[in-house]
């Protein structure tokens, strides 16, 4: 079980954090990996905090337990730095990336934060660029999957396709595919 | 041929109810339900089952829908959890009574006061009396591969009884997971078509179901229920070879990890296991001879298979995730307790409950329940994660 990655996603109701989780663990899955994807349930509702979580391993995964001490932490919504304690439990060597306009040097200062691997990226812009709405989450899996290598672009492509194809229009699908592609960019490092 | 897919454990319970293609499926269509009802209503539009689909007014009438329809002699399932179970309570009675093999996945969740929708075992720990058998799944694969089975379990000419499959509620109901679907011809083969007996609708041989049965033979049907649930085990087993033939994952009891030379071990119902398992290979690298039993068939109760497999163990730690209130320990506990009874060999036995209303259990507090059990600091109950 060492070799398990387990990410703990910030957002809040409404902006995709669950179906990033899915996202994520469903392109994982393509790779042949095992996967677990789960949410936080408690009175969330739009707008407020909420978690979502993905574990991948190349292993079994048989612990059905929450995740406390994850190796990458993803924050939708700027908003939460300030509210929400978006790096606890993250070790020394793992990673955050913040959809922020701020660069991640500023998010370093504004947390505090001493060791870990800090990105940003301004998905909120991307997402209204793309989509025409600030829905952050499909570019938020591009930023992440450029800084931790957890997965192919071209997997989670498909997987998008695949699981949006159902339920939106094709130029939705593209939007999205253009956001992930333009995350995969503009993910900027310290 | 494989087909693996990332499904949550509604997800594929509602395959596995996709490929049983019941004639009849009655579901309450409203909250307490699960996306299992949801997921397979959706099934039934795309027309890609033939079944008839009874949206009713409450889970009462689901389960009297289901006890009606399975008498005439159609195959017949439903889907509840928690507080919808508690409602169809007189009826899940009747559907046993009646030797009907109706099958009913059971996500587990609180029955609250105050409200609580996370998982624990309360709902279906107060319907083991009812004459069902309940088995439980430890993740999403087991979920399908317990539902798809419980056809060919409940149906069997000697068992003829329903069976609740249970998941635990949101750990499994809604976490998602890599899972292996039969090709839907391989289902269809293994689960077989119904052999009615005794249909209400086989007007050539009328016969009459559910009539009043007083100080005359009400105690002899009970009696023959009992003999029913006897036959239920070897039903279990046999079924879940066939199914391990056909997808090399093979099913029986119950399952042991790690048991044989355990000094120390732990009993458990459903997705703690796993959990459970992590902290066994841990306590293990630290050199404690731990292990595990999880226990996959809570009805009937395996008395005899339960003693063999703890009798070597010195202490054992039994895992309850639902209370019985003025009770001794929580119904896990004290079966088993009791169940040693006149063995020669005896485990110290010490009660642990645990997450109710979906209080978190992580490895660590499982390894010190381990521990504790050796180093004399547990008592007769304990509780796992609780504020004193």
């Amino acid at each position: 079980m060492t070799d398990m990655i387990e990410v703990r996603w910030h957002g809040r109701g409404g902006q995709g954090a669950k179906t990033a989780s899915q996202l994520l663990a469903d392109a994982a899955l393509d790779e042949d990996m095992y996967i677990q994807a789960f949410s936080e349930y408690g009175p969330e509702r739009m707008g407020a905090p909420m978690q979502s979580f993905t574990r991948i391993s190349k292993e079994p995964i048989t612990i059905h337990c929450h995740v406390t001490n994850p190796e990458v932490v993803v924050v939708l919504d700027p908003t939460l730095l300030r509210t929400v304690d978006v790096a606890g439990g993250l070790s020394e060597d793992g990673t955050l990336l913040v959809n922020t306009t701020k660069s991640p040097a500023e998010v370093r200062k504004e947390l505090n934060l001493k060791g870990c691997k800090i990105y940003t990226v301004d998905a909120t812009r991307i997402a209204t660029d793309c989509l025409g709405r600030p829905i952050p989450n499909t570019p938020m899996i591009g930023a992440l999957i450029k800084v931790t290598a957890l997965i192919k672009v071209k997997n989670l492509i498909k997987g998008l396709k695949k699981k949006f194809s159902k339920k939106f229009k094709p130029e939705i699908v593209e939007g999205n595919i253009k956001a992930v592609e333009r995350a995969y960019e503009e993910v900027k490092s310290e | 041929m494989s087909n693996i897919q990332a499904l949550t454990g509604d997800g594929s319970v509602a395959n596995a109810m996709r490929q049983i293609n019941p004639d009849v499926v009655a579901v309450y269509p409203i909250t307490p339900q699960t996306e299992i009802a949801q997921e397979f209503a959706s099934f039934v539009s795309d027309g890609l089952v033939d079944t008839e689909l009874i949206n009713v007014e409450s889970e009462h009438s689901a389960m009297s829908a289901c006890v009606g329809a399975s008498a005439s002699g159609a195959r017949v399932m439903t889907a509840t959890s928690a507080n919808g179970l508690a409602l169809m309570w007189e009826i899940v009675y009747i559907a046993a009574s009646m030797r009907l093999p109706i099958v009913m996945p059971v996500v587990n969740r609180a029955l609250s006061g105050p409200i609580n929708i996370h998982c624990d075992h309360s709902d279906c720990m107060g319907a083991r009396d009812s004459g069902w058998i309940q088995v439980h799944s430890e993740n999403a694969q087991e979920a399908y591969d317990n539902t798809i089975q419980a056809v060919r379990i409940g149906e069997q000419e000697k068992v003829r009884l329903p069976v609740m499959v249970n998941l635990d509620g949101f750990i499994l109901s809604h976490g998602m997971e890599r899972v292996e679907l039969l090709d839907d011809a391989e289902a269809t083969k293994f689960i077989g078509e119904l052999k009615t007996q005794y249909p209400l609708l086989d007007v050539d041989h009328p016969v009459t179901y559910g009539p009043l049965d007083l100080y005359d033979y009400y105690f002899e049907h009970k009696r023959q229920q009992v003999e029913a649930m006897e036959n239920v085990l070897e039903v279990i087993t046999s079924v879940g070879e066939e199914f391990g033939k056909l997808t090399g994952r093979k099913y029986g009891i119950m399952e042991k990890y790690k048991l044989d030379d355990a000094e120390v071990a732990a009993v458990a119902l459903g997705s703690t296991n796993g959990t459970a398992q992590a902290a066994v290979d841990e306590l293990r690298e630290e050199g404690i001879r731990a292990g595990l039993l999880k226990l996959r068939v809570f009805r009937p109760f395996p008395v005899k298979e339960i003693v063999e497999a703890l009798s070597n163990a010195k202490h054992v730690a039994i895992f309850d995730r639902s209370i019985s209130f003025g009770g001794f320990g929580g119904p896990l506990f004290t079966e088993i307790r009791s169940a040693f009874l006149g063995n020669d060999k005896i485990p110290a036995t010490a009660n642990y409950i645990y997450g109710l209303g979906g209080r978190d259990i992580n490895v660590e507090d499982i390894k010190t329940v381990y521990k504790n059990l050796t180093s004399g600091k547990s008592e007769t109950v304990n509780y796992v994660n609780v504020r004193e």
